[in-house]
């Protein structure tokens, strides 16, 4: 007892006062400490509180992962098309199939799409096109012994593979004078020549297609399998089971007219091609080539029996649309951060109400106005910062599990969490200024005397 | 302005004092302090012109019937209330016209305070409640938690400085107040109605440590309407209707 200097027994002036650091270490731990106080002692509230800025945060996060995974995925399958590339297809016109299903009688065949005739006139009146790569897609059983599939079988020229960024897995295409000469050779896709050949090796093999035996000169990567795994059910492109022929062998085998069943009789049409990729030299053309081409076809043709995709043009679409999707998402999440934001300002004001005693008993006891607001606004910090941690966590997650339980694309960017937890401390700091600064402003007389 | 701290404060006032005393130290003044508080269109004046010297080491209590302006007195002394017009003297400083900043670092470091109801922090142990003025004050950690629990033994409280307030009793939570403002070494200590939470048991153990606090040489100064606490003071000033109405020793 007698070591503490509680003075001499004459006036003592005071020894233990020293200038008064406005700002420090301590004093910043010390606060943080009060704060943690705070919302560990109302633990429910706190959670509560900021279970606003968590769903925020998650939000944010998730939302930007699945619309930037969703936006990835279109452009890619619009990128594998090519962007120099114009696509044409054959399209059953919608009035034929009205009069054929009204007609009685010996069946009709429809006869309608693309023709040679189109494809010569484009590839001749158009300086910039400098190739079309025509196909012909018929579907028929393949067999090899007691193995079958039933298959698109594609009619095509040479440059089909590398039109398409196709990769070949093994052997070969076939060659210009393979086509005139209308050879019997194929090449598989992997995965026909998995279900055709479940053992050996196709190549040098045979399979059967109708009564012909035909020569298997290479196996082709399925298509899509390169790119983005099976996640591409759906689209356009993806038909991964597909066996590739000579057009004109597909031509003089074949013929050009299917006959099938339906439910009304039989129905047989008649469509010299099916398709056709023409080739642009200069990317910056394309749009300009494909409204040319659209004319000429419009021209040939009486019936719109065609369709014409330019997938620079979807590219471009694709891109916009991701843009717009991104925007509602970012402002879906940012109007739940909002709302956490003020959910943290309701709590933060009602907990100023509830400490109005402590507040006079801080300024009383010393305390500045700026350490009062430093004391709640801290605590509005943490609030808001550790419900974004846990958002960001959970919005990392959850784009996680979208992909492992619905397949689906998801892309995380390191961009979106930090973006995610600095609107989050930002709010913390918006939204518990304004009780903090209450609280500082209270008059200490009063706050000492409230019940 | 705390530099000016480890000199002497204010002017001798051996000429004012009538004891035979040696001359004292004047450690707070006040001249001609006047309070008037607006309420709406009515201007109430609680207090009309008060001008007391306070020495150092003096144990000086002020009583006065409700609403003479004690407590009003009582804000003023605590520089949590700024008087209307007159100077209030704090060592050699007038703190009637300073910001609200220095009033605050005033009060954590000149003044401490001990109020009726205790007026602890419910979430913070013993120890720190002892510590927050030092915190305010911008002790390092370690100094401070040093001076606490010296503090907390020297008023008996050694074994407990780990419990939270609304685990001792009332005399105790008043013990923790009494270290609390201890704390800084202030220049002059309020008390405002000490005892009046308190049985009369725990109350004279109060008034006992502010015996002994008076001993070694603190200058205290007490609100009380009790003429039994005024008794054990050296000097009893009272008030009526905002004036000073009698000043004895």
């Amino acid at each position: 007892m007698s070591d503490l200097t509680l003075g001499s027994a004459s006036a003592s002036p005071p020894t233990r006062s020293r200038p008064v650091s406005t700002f420090n270490l301590v004093r910043f731990k010390k606060i943080t400490q009060v704060g943690l106080k705070s919302i560990y002692s109302h633990g429910l509230r706190s959670l509560l509180t900021m279970l606003g800025i968590v769903i925020g945060v998650a939000a944010v996060i998730a939302m930007l992962a699945v619309s930037e995974g969703a936006s990835y995925e279109a452009q890619q399958q619009f990128r594998d098309l090519g962007a120099s590339n114009i696509l044409l297809k054959s399209v059953k016109p919608a009035e034929v199939e009205e009069t054929s299903r009204s007609g009685f009688g010996p069946p009709q065949a429809i006869i309608y799409g693309l023709t040679f005739a189109d494809i010569r006139t484009i590839q001749d009146s158009i300086p910039g096109v400098t190739n079309v790569i025509a196909s012909r897609i018929v579907k028929k059983n393949v067999w090899n012994l007691g193995n079958s599939m039933n298959t698109d079988i594609v009619g095509t020229s040479v440059d089909y593979p590398t039109s398409r960024n196709y990769n070949l897995r093994a052997g070969r295409f076939f060659t210009e004078s393979e086509v005139r000469d209308h050879a019997n050779i194929v090449v598989l896709s992997d995965e026909v020549a998995s279900v055709l050949f479940p053992i050996d090796n196709p190549i040098g093999k045979s399979v059967r297609i109708d009564g012909d035996y035909y020569n298997v000169v290479g196996i082709m990567e399925s298509e899509g399998f390169s790119n983005l795994g099976q996640n591409q059910a759906g689209s356009s492109n993806a038909a991964p089971s597909r066996i590739f022929l000579p057009i004109t062998s597909s031509r003089t085998r074949f013929g050009e007219t299917t006959t099938r069943q339906t439910a009304g009789g039989q129905e047989s049409e008649t469509v010299e091609l099916h398709e056709a990729i023409i080739q642009v030299a200069d990317q910056e053309t394309v749009i300009q080539v494909g409204e040319v081409i659209e004319q000429i076809l419009q021209r040939r043709h009486d019936d719109v029996d065609y369709a014409v995709e330019i997938p620079l043009a979807l590219l471009r679409q694709a891109e916009e649309s991701a843009l717009r999707d991104q925007i509602v998402a970012g402002a879906i999440a940012g109007i739940s951060l909002l709302v956490g934001g003020i959910g943290i300002m309701n709590i933060m004001l009602a907990s100023v109400t509830e400490r109005t005693r402590e507040i006079g008993i801080r300024r009383a006891l010393g305390a500045k106005k700026r350490d009062i607001v430093m004391q709640f606004l801290i605590e509005a910090v943490i609030l808001s910062g550790v419900g974004g941690l846990i958002g960001v966590v959970l919005g990392v997650s959850i784009p996680i599990l979208i992909s492992f339980f619905w397949g689906m694309t998801t892309i995380v960017t390191p961009l979106a969490p930090i973006l995610a937890f600095s609107i989050s401390a930002i709010i913390g700091v918006v939204f518990g200024i304004y009780p903090s600064m209450r609280a500082a402003d209270m008059d200490p007389v009063e706050a000492l005397r409230h019940e | 302005m705390t530099s000016t701290s480890s000199s002497g404060i204010g002017s001798t006032a051996g000429a004012r004092t009538t004891s035979a005393r040696p001359p004292q130290t004047v450690v707070a003044r006040l001249e001609d302090i006047r309070k008037t508080y607006n309420m709406g269109a009515l201007a109430v004046q609680v207090l009309h012109g008060i001008s007391i010297d306070f020495y150092g080491g003096d144990y000086i209590s002020i009583m006065g019937p409700s609403g003479c302006g004690k407590s009003t007195l009582m804000n003023i002394l605590g520089c949590l209330d700024q008087p209307t017009s007159g100077k209030y003297f704090l060592g050699d400083e007038d703190t009637s016209q300073m910001p609200d900043d220095e009033l605050s670092t005033i009060r954590g470091a000149r003044l401490g305070f001990i109020f009726q109801s205790y007026n602890l922090i419910q979430q913070l142990n013993v120890l720190e409640n002892i510590e927050m003025p030092l915190f305010y004050q911008g002790y390092s950690e370690a100094e401070s938690q040093e001076i606490a629990m010296a503090l907390a033994e020297r008023v008996g409280l050694g074994d407990r400085v780990h419990h939270k307030p609304f685990e001792l009793s009332g005399g105790q939570q008043q013990r923790v107040a009494i270290a609390r403002a201890l704390s800084v070494d202030p220049l002059i200590i309020l008390a405002d109605e000490p005892t009046g939470n308190l049985d009369s048991k725990s109350g004279a153990e109060i008034l006992n440590l502010f015996d002994e606090l008076h001993s070694q040489g603190k200058t205290l100064i007490m609100v009380t309407h009790s003429d039994e606490l005024a008794e054990r003071s050296d000097r009893q000033i009272r008030l009526l209707d905002g004036r000073v109405e009698s000043d004895e020793r």
